[in-house]
């Protein structure tokens, strides 16, 4: 799957009450969380946000609650992809879970600068700034994380018997 | 080559003789822990891919302690969702108002986790039950919602960092210290996806208690999760108490660690986690003048019976600073009944604070004590990042009951050593 658009940047530790807050904790609604989505990190997130755009971080993106809620307000959002030097561990899981492309590329981060226009092919893991013309290459997943993100989550792999 | 105590809990569930760091594995579960928010989640994610039955609904935990007493209609709505769940399964293990505790104190109390299990729970701090040695990770809702379907959860298994506990820890200090001390000295992520082990000849000083708070905040150095060895500080604990049977567990000799940090308990200062990070770790000589608004002794971190029983010793015969706010939370209706019992909310009260009914509650900026703009609080909780007890402009310093009960009594933030 490829996908394609405009950059959104932040630094290290972003935790998961700045992606959700827990005041809004008390919905499941996609839409609901997705409209609060990084409100305390950054107000024009949900405003400047298109479907396509992708989220560029540097260290231990989504550190703190389990809250799958993090995950699910970003993709709500329109996020197609989150690139990070790490994620931290629940975050990881649940945005495989949940169908949330995540790559781990610290070239890329290096390299890419808020606003950029980015592009990925997601089954390759390939990074292209179009910005700038680089390209970067992400570990690809081990073949048991890649199953659960092809069959399109946790749960659809476990009733596709795996 | 050797497997850590983690590794090795993992290969048992896995029915596996052993496993290296970085292999995937499949494992048999034997509690699956949900509360109030993340458990609705779940319920949509098991609904939606038609599941119809939980394959050992006696290994589900759900306990209602975020939100709860419910702070508004969406929060009434979803434990309704939970309810009505738990009802049409079977979940026994369904911990409502007058039952329920926050999670990680209660699901120890009751005996439904111990040494050996391999607990999951959709909730970031279930690594708290390590303190049993027990392998215990956080978890997704999605990962619940498989969990209490196939009883199982996919693994990467962890390397580890050791961690050498020595000597007994010094006066006005606890758990809370240690593990502050530690977050400070590896950062936020610096246990990433590993688990930290702790042992050494201090460990027989930490009480039960003592060890839920080192693991229960190993999350905030990005671990997988935290364990302490069994000894007999846990099989007094666990005696009578745990429904299944002990599983001690011992690191092999030869196990491999990717480090080994020693932390000498007698020379441990009060530490306190400043704002935006629990990294943020400083002591007496460097807190300055920190005028603070509100103080909050609880939390799955901070509020068991020898935490109240610390804060209590501080606040007897004194009286909360004018313009502090000081709210003491029991994590449990059993904590609350002992306290009570042992005339701890005498003292409290006539300090001038009030005891809440047990939750999470401001932990998280739920509810039962948000924070105004501008506003500093000193929290016995887990968590100081922005806005996490109330308004963006707000501030949270992470202590131990010492130096919460201290400050509270100061008025601004106070070592016990200031107000004793």
């Amino acid at each position: 799957m490829k996908v394609r658009g405009t950059v959104f940047r932040y630094k290290s530790d972003v935790d998961t009450d700045v992606i959700i807050p827990a005041r809004y904790l008390n919905t499941t609604s996609e839409a609901e969380l997705a409209s609060h989505c990084m409100e305390d990190i950054d107000k024009e997130f949900v405003k400047k946000v298109k479907k396509g755009d992708i989220i560029v971080a540097e260290d231990n993106f989504g550190c703190g609650s389990s809250r799958e809620h993090a995950p699910i307000a970003i993709k709500a959002s329109g996020i197609s992809l989150v690139i990070a030097n790490s994620f931290a561990r629940i975050f990881y899981r649940n945005s495989i879970n949940i169908g949330l492309p995540i790559l781990e590329c610290p070239e890329a981060v290096k390299n890419i600068k808020a606003g950029d226009v980015v592009s990925c092919d997601l089954s390759k893991g390939e990074i292209v700034n179009e910005t700038t013309g680089q390209t970067f290459h992400a570990e690809p997943f081990p073949d048991f994380i890649q199953n659960i993100i092809d069959k399109g989550g946790l749960i659809a792999s476990i009733k596709a018997g795996k | 080559m050797g497997m850590t105590m983690s590794q090795k809990i993992l290969a048992a569930h896995a029915g596996l003789e052993s496993v290296k760091a970085g292999q995937l594995i499949d494992a048999e579960l034997d509690m699956v822990l949900g509360n109030d928010i993340t458990t609705p989640v779940a319920v949509k994610e098991f609904e939606k891919a038609g599941f119809s039955c939980l394959r050992c609904p006696e290994r589900v935990s759900m306990v209602m302690d975020h939100f709860t007493p419910n702070k508004d209609i969406k929060a009434a709505e979803q434990v309704k969702t939970v309810r009505t769940f738990a009802n049409k399964y079977g979940v026994e293990n369904f911990f409502d108002v007058g039952r329920m505790g926050i999670e990680h104190a209660l699901l120890p109390e009751q005996g439904l986790v111990g040494a050996g299990d391999l607990v999951i729970g959709a909730d970031s701090h279930t690594c708290t039950y390590g303190a049993l040695g027990a392998f215990s990770t956080g978890v997704g809702s999605t990962d619940m919602a498989a969990g209490m379907m196939s009883n199982k959860c996919w693994f990467k298994a962890p390397s580890a960092i050791k961690f050498m506990l020595k000597n007994k820890p010094a006066e006005y200090i606890c758990g809370k210290d240690v593990i502050l001390h530690i977050i400070g000295l590896i950062g936020v992520d610096g246990a990433l996806y590993k688990s930290m082990e702790f042992c050494g000849d201090g460990v027989k000083y930490l009480s039960i208690d003592d060890r839920f708070t080192i693991c229960n905040m190993a999350i905030e150095a990005g671990a997988k999760n935290g364990i302490f060895p069994v000894d007999e500080v846990t099989r007094e604990y666990l005696n009578g108490r745990f429904k299944r049977e002990i599983r001690a567990f011992e690191a092999d000799p030869d196990a491999e660690y990717e480090r080994v940090i020693e932390v000498d308990m007698s020379k441990l200062k009060p530490t306190v986690s400043f704002p935006h990070l629990p990294e943020n770790t400083k002591t007496p000589e460097q807190w300055g003048d920190v005028k603070i608004d509100q103080v909050v002794i609880g939390s799955c971190t901070n509020g068991h019976i020898s935490d109240l029983r610390i804060a209590a010793d501080i606040l007897k015969g004194k009286k909360v600073a004018k313009g502090v706010r000081c709210i003491v939370i029991p994590a449990t209706n059993t904590i609350w009944k002992q306290a009570m019992h042992e005339g701890l909310f005498d003292i409290f009260i006539d300090a001038g604070a009030v005891v809440s009914t047990p939750t999470c509650g401001p932990c998280l900026g739920g509810h039962m004590g948000i924070l105004a703009a501008g506003e500093r609080a000193v929290a016995t909780t887990n968590r100081n990042f922005v806005g996490r007890m109330g308004h963006v402009e707000s501030e949270v310093y992470l202590a131990s009951p010492y130096v919460a009960a201290a400050s509270a009594v100061a008025g601004k933030l106070a070592s016990p050593a200031d107000v004793l």
